[in-house]
């Protein structure tokens, strides 16, 4: 077919190379979220406190983040995480491509969600923040029990959009070698003389992933709209 | 640790100087963004309106299938699958230079991008704007080119500044097929030269710059765009 040749595809291929890659992908996305989220939300919070002290750090790491190419924080942080740091991660030294992706997207993703989150945050109304206070509650209390449960709610299809974003902006590890889901399809293209099919392959994995979680977000939306 | 600002200076074994050979590269940048922009506001206002013709099922149906396919890969399998896997099974496009390609597929990814805002500018409009058309007897064809898309253009005129910075940036990505652009500069001055953070800060320096050139740009046509009463950007005012 068109000079394709896909007979070499089989179990023991795709469990020896891809496997592997396509574990280190959800993982990232996975940590990337969570953390994203953790640190974004905090930056989020920085940023509406209406504390100069606070709020200009925020503001500045965020856009920051936001104006540079991804590829470009992943070669800066490859370049900057001292070599000591890894030998007291796990198995550390023979991983360090992929403890540096790790920190790499922690700290970009937390950027974009904490735009989400700002945004979220101020989709609450005033009167929600002004009843808590009217309980006694803390600023703490307040963000914890009131404010982010529901910004969070009302955010959440966004927030799982931009996972879908971040899970195809982990093939770009490749700047700098980490052995995630494209690698494993490159090794094996390569080592079995396909790398055209190897590719293309690769493109249908994502394709399938990346359109069943669009989806399933679309569907949630649907029934989150409703529930309002 | 100590600056060493001089690195810019020396030669890169060409005869040109690594600052001469980063400007080349910013061009490259520039020129790979600004195609692409051009292939992917094309295709993107082409396919987003044809999602919202009333009367097409067939057309909606296959700006639908564009905009999924075009946006559920990652851009970098994308660039690779026009690299190497494209003029593998049409050799007709062995011929097409690698720059070429590669505006192809960062102008193809972004305007399935591009086609969502667009018809999410046109559903915004009111359905009385089409039926006006309508009424005044234009055809389909008058009534987009009269009365929806100049609106449409209006609304989607901020999302389309971010997903035009969005660009710029992803034009990254033209590194792993060796395109001498801005990425690709970083990554091998860095190595020859061993002064990665001065090479890396300058190249984040020149991203930041053109990124914000870009918004500046927008913000003025979107200015001198506007229609007044009618979208209001800034939010002040009653609009209609």
């Amino acid at each position: 077919m068109l000079g394709l040749d896909l007979t070499f595809l089989n179990w023991d291929l795709l469990s020896k190379f891809v496997l592997g890659g396509l574990r280190f992908s959800v993982q990232l996305t996975l940590i990337a979220t969570v953390g994203g989220i953790l640190f974004g939300t905090l930056l989020a919070l920085m940023r509406l406190s209406g504390n100069k002290v606070l709020m200009l750090p925020a503001t500045i790491y965020v856009n920051g983040m936001r104006s540079v190419p991804l590829v470009m924080v992943i070669l800066w942080c490859f370049l900057l995480v001292p070599g000591w740091m890894y030998s007291y991660l796990p198995n550390g030294e023979n991983n360090r491509a992929e403890y540096s992706a790790i920190i790499t997207f922690i700290a970009f993703e937390a950027a974009y969600f904490s735009e989400i989150m700002r945004a979220g945050i101020q989709s609450i109304p005033r009167g929600q923040v002004f009843a808590g206070q009217a309980l006694g509650m803390t600023y703490g209390q307040n963000m914890r029990l009131v404010v982010l449960p529901q910004a969070f709610r009302n955010m959440l299809p966004v927030l799982l959009t931009q996972t879908i974003i971040l899970f195809q902006d982990t093939s770009l590890v490749y700047a700098i070698g980490a052995y995630d889901l494209l690698k494993g399809f490159t090794t094996a293209g390569k080592i079995y003389g396909r790398p055209e099919e190897a590719y293309l392959l690769a493109a249908v994995v994502y394709f399938v992933i990346c359109f069943a979680l669009s989806w399933t977000v679309k569907r949630l939306q649907a029934r989150i709209a409703i529930v309002r | 640790m100590t600056w060493d600002w001089q690195v810019f200076l020396n030669d890169d074994g060409s005869g040109r100087t690594y600052l001469q050979w980063m400007m080349d590269a910013w061009g490259w940048t520039l020129a790979v963004a600004g195609s692409s922009w051009v292939v992917a506001v094309t295709l993107g206002a082409l396919m987003g309106t044809l999602r919202t013709l009333p009367n097409s099922p067939w057309l909606v149906r296959l700006s639908g299938i564009w905009v999924e396919l075009f946006r559920n890969i990652p851009l970098l399998v994308q660039v690779f699958l026009w690299y190497f896997v494209v003029p593998k099974m049409f050799p007709a496009f062995q011929q097409v230079p690698g720059f070429v390609l590669v505006v192809f597929a960062l102008g193809f990814f972004t305007s399935a991008r591009i086609a969502e805002q667009v018809r999410a500018g046109i559903q915004a409009l009111p359905k009385g704007q089409r039926y006006a058309g309508m009424a005044m007897g234009f055809t389909t064809a008058q009534t987009y080119r009269y009365v929806i898309l100049p609106m449409a253009f209006r609304i989607i005129l901020p999302p389309l500044t971010s997903e035009s910075m969005n660009l710029l940036k992803n034009s990254s990505v033209a590194f792993a097929v060796s395109i001498a652009e801005l990425t690709m500069f970083a990554m091998q001055a860095q190595e020859e030269t061993s002064r990665g953070i001065e090479v890396y800060l300058a190249v984040t320096v020149l991203y930041a710059v053109s990124a914000f050139a870009v918004n500046r740009v927008f913000s003025f046509i979107e200015k001198k765009m506007q229609i007044p009463g009618f979208i209001v950007a800034g939010g002040t005012g009653g609009g209609h």
